[in-house]
């Protein structure tokens, strides 16, 4: 049964703008401390590359450049997996477990101590608002050191009668929609698991990492349990077909994905893949509204949408979805976008002029597919990278901005009359990682998330992550978990 | 699922999920409001403010002395506006329209048995209808929560349409006493029925039953506001009352209310404060934005 709410059409939409505005509210930047120019983090010491060349990272709110980075090559990666070799040999698969643990505690602690510091600089350098960089990215990383260094010592109780051994060397590469965050998702269980590891973060986001090796340094861990090589896909491509690599942890794109899977095929090295999606979120006409329009909001512009499982696909049940589109046009009014540094900021910059060409790219062929565009008129900076909240409406499954991932702040709408007729357009699509359910039923929420083929499925709320909770894909979306203790698993051998 | 009530009209249950509210709110308390954002909204705090005295032990003195702070709040500095109303018992009205007159500022009459309502229709009636004939522009009115927990919503609906028309032309706030009301659900569909059977404003508490204003409260009501705004075209008012005592929370509403309900909401015609003690410490506020140092509290007048 659905049921028509109306709306009195003759009453102006509400005005949001124009009276009472907030000030800049800018953070502070006085209390960071970044170097001109970064070397690789290897064997316990920043090293220059080898092949003495550097690339600029740049803050995509203002194009301005903020440091020079190494460029790795195969020699940098090399002796970034030697020293990982030796490290693994000699000191960590040989230390207590309960000795591990106490490292990996000391990194969460110094991590928490300096959170603003790696708050500002994620701002800085990938554009994401500082709200989410001191409320979600660095509370959530040091949270992951806390959670694995606790499983460091408790590892045989993973599997009851079998004994689990670390692999070796792992290889790890990182995407840069939250940099520090997803080294923390990789560093800490391939740590407690008793792993070294050589990881390179994405070439437009290197500084957190490489701060955060400033913090595994200032940890007294041994050297060479952790290595930070950086650089763009060349120098990923070296890890990956390192041969002295025991395990690759990959996430970013499904193409990238696909061409890990190739490389290594043959070879003895265990692999995990997080990868892409286009996550469907689903409103049923028996939800709380007003706190789903704010899932909705939460799923997809979180981040500026450079969120892999981002609500990206809007389904709402006929009988609210007018209702549902005037709250979420209403709610969009009030997004502030802008300077990420800004404590005021909804959503920052986009992460940098290749992605929002990729952005706007998508914007063009939703046009010209004739779906409806809509965005709130917010004013945006003039210098640079950035993309208004973006709804898609009156689309359907064959529509690319439906079918393809997008990675920015751009939603596609479809209404939908049965629970059915949702179940089968959510699925059908390459993706499956994440979904989100709305409805007030109980009951409701377990038949729909049964049938939906995805990693992570969240009800009456989006995009929330939680060490202890395993997070990873169906299809696509790539395998391997990451998170709780089914994030230690890819780490380990039983025997 | 909808109710039928009196006048045949219909008003929809909502679905409000607690934990998404109070996420919400959490997000708007995020909202950092400095400099001349700040002056500016803690002046628009003081001229949204009912001053409130509600004590058995009132007495026309003390009605007095609160009148002379509502139109001279600080006068140290000039410039500051006055609040928008004083709110006495029935009894007081009188003594407050004198002690007023000619400020512009609104004296506000609770009644219908307030703060409990447990007393017959005719009392009711009467006890608005004396607070009016005083000469009380504004009556704030409690509303039967035990006949809301029986799912008596016609008896609840026809209780404020019938004191609204004994206000005649005063502006009729409804309070729900939400800290009665148990549930968030409760709220939304009190707010509905309120708004339906013809309340100006809407108001969170007495102030007489804890917890009194709370920002989920508000949020739930000020999502009320909206929806029947777009149903029928019609601005309702908001009033938290209760336990809003620092400015930075009395910012915290105004946040919520400009981005729930936009700029129309932003003036003492559509929102106030019932409070007593938050005055001072805005003006106090308001004095170390000007001077840059944050005085005593004995600098300020407690009437």
């Amino acid at each position: 049964m659905t049921k028509k709410k109306t709306t009195n059409t003759k009453a102006p939409a509400i005005d949001f703008n124009g009276k009472w505005d907030y000030a800049p509210a800018p953070e502070s930047t006085s209390h960071i401390h970044l170097e001109k120019q970064y070397g690789h983090f290897i064997n316990g010491k920043f090293v220059k590359p080898s092949n003495g060349k550097y690339f600029a990272t740049i803050n995509p709110a203002t194009e301005a450049k903020i440091a020079e980075i190494a460029d790795g090559s195969a020699a940098d990666v090399d002796a970034a997996v030697k020293a990982a070799r030796t490290a693994y040999d000699k000191v960590w698969s040989k230390m207590p477990a309960a000795e591990r643990g106490k490292y990996i505690y000391r990194i969460a602690r110094i991590l928490q101590e300096r959170a603003r510091e790696f708050a500002v600089i994620e701002s800085m350098d990938g554009g994401k608002s500082i709200r989410e960089s001191r409320d979600i990215d660095v509370p959530l990383a040091a949270a992951h050191f806390f959670y694995y260094a606790g499983w460091a010592d408790k590892l045989e109780y993973l599997m009851a009668g079998k004994k689990p051994k670390s692999l070796g060397v792992a290889g790890q590469i990182i995407p840069w929609n939250f940099p520090l965050l997803m080294a923390a998702w990789k560093i800490a269980p391939a740590l407690a698991a008793g792993n070294t590891v050589v990881l390179k973060p994405a070439e437009t986001t290197s500084l957190t990492a490489l701060k955060l090796a400033e913090v595994i340094r200032d940890a007294g861990l041994p050297p060479g349990v952790v290595n930070i090589v950086t650089g763009a896909g060349a120098t990923g491509a070296a890890i990956v077909s390192h041969p002295g690599i025991d395990k690759i942890a990959f996430t970013g794109s499904t193409d990238v994905g696909k061409l890990i899977q190739k490389a290594i095929a043959g070879t003895n090295k265990k692999l995990t893949l997080e990868l892409g999606g286009k996550a469907a979120n689903i409103i049923f006409e028996d939800a709380a509204i007003d706190q789903a329009v704010e899932g909705i909001v939460n799923g997809i512009f979180f981040n500026q949408g450079h969120v892999c499982c981002a609500g990206s696909r809007l389904f709402v049940q006929e009988g609210v979805a007018d209702e549902v589109i005037r709250k979420l046009k209403d709610r969009m009014e009030t997004l502030i976008v802008g300077d990420p540094l800004d404590k005021n900021t909804d959503i920052g910059a986009i992460n940098s002029k290749e992605q929002l060409a990729t952005i706007n790219k998508f914007l063009k062929i939703g046009k010209d597919e004739g779906a409806e565009i809509y965005q709130p008129q917010c004013a945006i900076p003039s210098k640079g990278y950035w993309c208004r909240p973006t709804l898609f409406l009156n689309v359907s499954q064959s529509h690319r901005i439906v079918q393809e991932e997008i990675f920015g702040p751009v939603l596609a709408v479809q209404t939908f009359r049965t629970v059915d007729e949702v179940i089968e357009k959510a699925n059908n699509t390459p993706y499956g990682l994440s979904a989100g359910v709305w409805t007030d039923k109980g009951s409701k929420i377990f038949k729909v998330s049964q049938k939906l083929r995805a990693g992570v499925i969240w009800a009456n709320t989006y995009n929330k992550f939680d060490p202890t909770s395993p997070f990873g894909g169906y299809k696509e979306s790539g395998f391997g978990r990451e998170g709780g203790l089914h994030g230690l698993l890819p780490y380990l051998k039983f025997e | 699922m909808h109710y039928i009530l009196p006048q045949n009209i219909v008003i929809d249950r909502v679905e409000v999920d607690t934990t998404g509210v109070e996420e919400r709110v959490a997000r708007l308390n995020t909202r950092s409001i400095k400099k001349e954002s700040k002056m500016e909204g803690l002046l628009m705090a003081l001229s949204m403010m009912d001053l409130t005295t509600l004590e058995g032990k009132d007495s026309e003195g003390k009605v007095k002395q609160l009148c002379y702070k509502a139109a001279h709040l600080h006068d140290a500095f000039p410039g500051l506006p006055t609040v928008a109303a004083v709110c006495v018992y029935p009894t007081l009205v009188a003594t407050a329209v004198k002690a007023l007159a000619g400020t512009g500022i609104n004296v506000a009459s609770v009644s219908t048995a307030f703060p409990s309502g447990q007393g017959p229709m005719s009392v009711k009636i009467d006890d608005t209808k004396f607070a009016v004939e005083n000469g009380a522009d504004e009556v704030d009115m409690v509303i039967s929560r035990g006949r809301f927990f029986m799912g008596d919503y016609n008896f609840v609906f026809d209780e404020i349409a019938a004191v609204k028309e004994a206000c005649g032309n005063a502006h009729l706030k409804v309070i729900l006493e939400t800290g009665e009301l148990e549930t968030l659900e409760n709220v939304r569909l009190a707010s509905d029925i309120a708004m339906a059977a013809g309340a100006d404003f809407i108001k969170t508490s007495t102030g007489k039953v804890q917890p009194a204003a709370t920002l989920p409260v508000t949020l739930v009501m000020l999502q009320a506001i909206r929806d029947h705004y777009y149903k029928t075209g019609k601005m309702i008012g908001m009033k938290p009352a209760g336990g809003i005592a620092t400015s930075k929370l009395a910012l915290q509403y105004l946040v919520m209310v400009k981005e729930t309900l936009g700029a129309a909401w932003l003036t003492k015609d559509y929102f106030r404060f019932g409070a007593s003690s938050l005055a001072n410490d805005v003006l106090m506020q308001i004095a170390s934005q000007q001077t840059g140092v944050y005085q005593s509290i004995d600098y300020f007048s407690k009437d």
